[in-house]
This record gives C-alpha cells, sequence and structure tokens, in this order.
C-alpha cells in the first residue's frame, strides 16, 4: 500500500485566520478504497481541515496533492469538480423535495428540444432510487417519495449515493452518524463500507469510536490544529483509542506533550505518535 | 417495508395522493367559500356579476401573487410590489400621458421600471445577508418617494391622466361586456406560463432547492444568485404589469394606488397552500388561494353582510390555511415514513 499514490494528500499544511494558526503542519495520506477515521474534541480543527479540503478555505502554507498533483482550489465548486464531495449532517437534500428531484438538484435531467426543456421525472427518480438501491437501501423504491420522510440514515445515504453518482473520488463525511440511532448508524456505515468497496477514498469524521472501528482502516488524531496520533487499524485498541477521542489521561499527556514541544521548537509541532 | 404496502400507482392510492396534494385542502375552501357566499348573494352572484366582480380582483392581485409565490417558495419575500404598481403605472402616463409620446413607449417604460426594481431587489437579497422583508420594505419606500416626487416635479400634480391608443387598450384594458376586463385572460397566461418554470422546467427544481435549503442549493451548483434575481425581475414586471393596465384601463394614474396588494398577494399565496418557510407550494394552489380570497373580499358585497365582516372572514381564512398548509405537510410526510 505504500507505494501507491494517495488518492489525496496534505503536506505540511498550515491555515492561520489573522493572527490566529488553527492548523499546524498537517500531513495526512489516504488511498483509494481506505477510510480515514478523523477524530478530535470540538474545537480541534476538525472542521477547519475539511472546509480546507472542501475547497471553502485555502491552507496558508503547505499544499494539497490530488493524485500526486498539487491542487490548489479557490472555490468550493472547483473541489467537487475535481471529486471532492463532503457530504454534511442532514447536507445535500431538501425535506420538502421528492427523492428524484433532489437527488438531480441542479443538474435535472431533461426531455424535450431548444428552451422548451421538461423536466424528466421519470428518468430523475429511476436513476435516484437505482443509485441508492446500489448501495444496499432497498427500503428506497420509489422516487416521487418526500426526503424529509426518510429516516436520518436514509437520508445520509441518499446524500452519499447522490455524491458517488456524480463523481466523487475523495468523500468527506461530517459526522455522518451523529444523532443516529442504531440501526440507522449500521445503514450509514454499511454505506461508507460499500464507498470504500469501489475504491474511494473515504475521510470519516466522528466521536463514536465504535463506528471509527468498523469502517476505519487508518485513524488520525486531532488536538488543538496539530495531528497528535497517526496509527492504522490494529496497532491500538479500543480502550485506547476511546481514551485519546474522549480527552482521557492519554490525551492530557499528549496535549501538554504538544504545548512543550511548541514552546521550545520555535512553534512547530512534534511528529504525530505511531 | 412490507411487500404488500400500497404502491402510489392505482385508484385506491390515486385518490390518497389527491388528499394528500398541498392543494387539496384549497381547493375546499374554494368550494366552502364560494357555497356560502353564493347561498347568501343569491341570483346575482352566482351570475356575471358576481364573476365579474371576483374575477376582475382575483385577475389583479393573481398576476401579482403567481410571482410572489414563487419568491414564497424560494424562502423570501417580496414587499415593493406595492410600489411597482403605482410606480410603472404614473411612468406609463408621464411617458405617453404628459410627454405625449405613443402608449407602446409608455407601456414598455412601464415595465422597464418593474425590472428595474426587481433586479435592484435582487441584486441587494443575493449579495447581502439582510433578509428580504426589510431589503423590499427599503425598495418599497425609496420608490415610493421617487415616484411621487418626480411625478410632482414633472408634471405638477399627484394625478397623471392618458389616453390609450386603441390596440394598446385593447390588449391590456379593455372589458368584454363592459363586465370580464382582459386582464383575466392575462392572469391565465401568466398562470400557465409560470406552471411551465415551477413544475415542468427544470428551473422550479431550483426555486424549490433554494427554499428548502440554501447551502445545499448552493452546494449542488444551482446558481442561486441568478435563480433570486430572476424571480425579483418577475414580480417586479408582473405588478409593473398590472399598474400599466390599470392606466390603460382608466386612463388615468395617481401615486397612491398599490398599497393594498402588498399583503393582498401574500394572503392569497399563503391561502394558495404556499409554506411560508419556503421549499413548497404550487401554481395551482396560488390561482385557487387568489379565488378564495376574491371570492370573500367580493362576495361580502352582494351577500347583504356589513362588509367590514370580509376582514374577519378574511383573517380567519388566513389562519385556517396556515394550520392546514403544516397538517398537509406533516401528512406528506408521515406517508412516506409509515412504508
Amino acid at each position: 500500500m505504500a507505494d501507491k499514490t494517495p488518492v489525496i494528500e496534505l503536506r505540511n499544511v498550515d491555515k492561520s485566520f489573522g493572527p490566529i494558526d488553527v492548523l499546524h503542519e498537517i500531513s495526512l495520506k489516504v488511498n483509494e478504497g481506505e477510510v480515514l477515521c478523523l477524530l478530535g474534541d470540538n474545537g480541534a480543527g476538525k472542521s477547519t481541515l475539511i472546509k480546507t479540503l472542501a475547497g471553502v478555505h485555502q491552507p496558508t502554507r503547505g499544499e494539497i496533492l490530488l493524485d500526486g498533483q498539487p491542487v490548489r482550489f479557490s472555490r468550493p465548486k472547483q473541489a467537487q469538480e475535481m471529486g471532492i464531495a463532503t457530504v454534511h449532517q442532514f447536507g445535500g437534500t431538501f425535506p420538502l423535495m421528492s427523492i428524484g428531484r433532489s437527488f438531480f438538484a441542479g443538474v435535472e435531467p431533461t426531455r424535450g428540444w431548444g428552451p422548451f426543456k421538461v423536466y424528466d421525472r421519470k428518468t430523475a427518480n429511476r436513476i435516484a432510487v437505482e443509485a441508492v438501491q446500489n448501495f444496499g437501501i432497498t427500503r428506497i423504491d420509489d422516487g416521487d417519495r418526500l426526503v424529509g420522510g426518510l429516516s436520518g440514515g436514509e437520508r445520509q445515504s441518499l446524500a452519499i449515493a447522490r455524491a458517488v453518482h456524480f463523481g466523487a473520488r475523495v468523500l468527506i463525511l461530517d459526522e455522518p452518524t451523529a444523532a443516529l440511532g442504531v440501526k440507522q448508524a449500521a445503514h450509514v456505515l454499511r454505506i461508507v463500507n460499500e464507498a470504500k468497496r469501489r475504491g474511494l477514498a473515504v475521510i470519516f469524521i466522528t466521536h463514536q469510536v465504535m463506528h471509527a472501528m468498523a469502517v476505519g482502516d487508518h485513524f488520525a488524531v486531532l488536538i488543538r490544529g496539530a495531528i497528535a496520533a497517526d496509527f492504522r487499524k490494529g496497532e491500538k485498541t479500543r480502550e485506547e483509542i476511546a481514551d485519546l477521542m474522549a480527552g482521557g489521561e492519554s490525551m492530557a499527556d499528549l496535549e501538554s506533550s504538544i504545548e512543550g514541544y511548541m514552546e521550545s521548537h520555535d512553534g512547530h509541532v512534534p511528529p504525530p505518535v505511531h | 417495508m412490507s411487500p404488500d404496502a400500497p404502491r402510489t400507482s392505482g385508484p385506491a392510492a390515486s385518490i390518497g395522493n389527491l388528499i394528500r396534494r398541498p392543494e387539496f385542502g384549497t381547493l375546499i375552501g374554494t368550494i366552502v367559500v364560494y357555497a356560502f357566499f353564493a347561498s347568501l348573494g343569491g341570483k346575482v352572484f352566482l351570475g356575471a356579476p358576481g364573476w365579474s366582480a371576483f374575477l376582475t380582483m382575483a385577475a389583479e392581485v393573481g398576476i401579482i401573487a403567481l410571482p410572489v409565490g414563487l419568491l414564497m417558495i424560494a424562502g423570501e419575500l417580496d414587499i415593493s410590489v406595492g410600489a411597482v404598481v403605482p410606480a410603472a403605472a404614473l411612468t406609463c402616463a408621464l411617458v405617453s400621458g404628459h410627454y405625449d409620446l405613443p402608449t407602446w413607449y409608455g407601456v414598455l417604460a412601464g415595465l422597464a421600471v418593474g425590472l428595474m426594481i426587481g433586479f435592484i431587489n435582487g441584486y441587494l437579497v443575493s449579495r447581502t445577508a439582510i433578509p428580504s422583508l426589510i431589503i423590499t420594505i427599503g425598495t418599497m419606500f425609496g420608490t415610493m418617494g421617487l415616484t411621487l416626487g418626480l411625478t410632482v416635479l414633472i408634471a405638477g400634480s399627484t394625478g397623471v391622466f392618458m389616453t390609450p391608443d386603441p390596440v394598446a387598450k385593447l390588449m391590456l384594458g379593455e372589458s368584454i361586456n363592459f363586465m370580464f376586463r382582459v386582464t383575466i385572460f392575462w392572469w391565465l397566461g401568466f398562470a400557465l406560463v409560470i406552471y411551465y418554470l415551477l413544475h415542468v422546467a427544470p428551473w422550479g427544481n431550483w426555486v424549490f432547492a433554494l427554499g428548502g435549503d440554501r447551502d445545499s442549493a448552493r452546494n449542488a451548483g444551482i446558481p442561486i444568485r441568478r435563480v433570486t434575481i430572476g424571480l425579483y425581475m418577475l414580480s417586479g414586471f408582473a405588478a409593473a404589469f398590472v399598474g400599466v393596465s390599470q392606466v390603460l384601463t382608466f386612463g388615468s394614474a395617481q401615486v397612491a394606488a398599490g398599497q393594498a396588494f402588498i399583503f393582498n398577494s401574500i394572503m392569497c399565496v399563503v391561502i394558495g397552500g404556499v409554506l411560508l418557510t419556503g421549499g413548497a407550494g404550487s401554481v395551482v394552489g396560488i390561482v385557487l388561494g387568489t379565488l378564495t380570497f376574491s371570492i370573500v373580499n367580493q362576495g361580502i358585497f352582494f351577500s347583504g353582510l356589513d362588509p367590514n365582516y370580509g376582514s374577519i372572514i378574511i383573517g380567519a381564512l388566513l389562519l385556517i390555511a396556515v394550520m392546514s398548509n403544516d397538517t398537509f405537510r406533516k401528512l406528506a410526510l408521515s406517508y412516506a415514513t409509515k412504508k
């Protein structure tokens, strides 16, 4: 795996807003067919990192590489066009629109000619239902149903299926299982595994260790805007990960060691623990 | 899901679908209100005078309510229509009456004023984070002040007369049998065009998406600025159209006319089942809501009741409409989860 070119890679990415440094020397790699779980407490810089990946923010220093090529996104749209899709909690779908309409919002299939384009409801519904069912959510079988009537997990799955259908190669999932019941979360995790099987690079942000353990190949813990720990599946026990995520003893240790290191090293952060 | 769960096709399901459609409540409202005033107003209300009274009113407010409805589906409001109506009317009267240019110049100038104010509204709403209610109140007062000031400055009074040329009057300001104004047909025309835009063309999907979730719509690649500006230009155009047709009908324009359109158009839209929070609604609903509103508004004069009570009925209708909209929306959503 090590010699493969990662789909997306960050090299020493810093992000500052004016005088405030939010991200410090972030280096990450995600290969195709791999799930990177990004763990971290609130305020650790997860959202800033996601937004930097999605083209909302530009890195202050460092570079982002897509298939080994350095890229710079000036707008979110540009990142999307290059195959980086972000799915937010409940985002990307419209509760009072039908599944077909919601799926194709912005890129509606049409029939007819010239200026008299007609929205092609049947085609839209068929493709949308197929795309979701291919991900294993067979409960969705009628494209005319309203999105708001779906369960949280189904909505999340619909949003992921939509991103994949429109050519996403890197999938950023922002807490997709938060606020979901056990069954619903299982739905979403199945979808994440399916996306992985299809060779997507997935960045999965979560608070729940069980969910991270279920799909993750690779884990990165973000503390105070720096990567404090970076390890692969099986390298740490569930307890260790839980402790890292929940801000337990080892997290406190890491936190103080980062601070001490930064003070004595001119603001640089220590290399992540493996 | 059980395998024998009801499908969306088939005769039994189609009645269910009809009841779940948001327009269904409005249709019942229209029928009840019509029956109520028919029983009080008798033959006169049932005959041509009654129909002409409420259809004429419905046509004017309806032409404005249609694009205002689109805006509300997209989650925005337009208060400025109340100022655009007289602004366009006076522009037309000044150009073709005071300056004595051909009627078509006045008509085009009036419509251009509407489009321009619509553009300003749309531009401001799409570029700032200020609620559209505030922005359009601002442009309404601005437009009113400019209209009043310029009219007095140019014509020396607050009313301007004009004599439209016969072809223009025939097309925009004539009445059939002295009762049915041609604006009724224009209203139908507007309804068809807007029906196409909202429910048939892919553009309509963008309007729903915009009202459903603005950020998601932007993320989905919908040009939300262009859609917003287009919607406001449409409502500015429709308000100007009503203003111009009023001048051609009555041969004069007054500065203080059109305030009633602000609330009336919004009420028609809400009675028509458009969700106040945006994201849902239909053209059929808006047309039915306009009819209901106009039947109450005009029916009261045929009923022998004190006309002051008309407002009570309209107020009650509005509240019932908002409550039932909520219920119908819940029905539509729960129908899907039950499966």
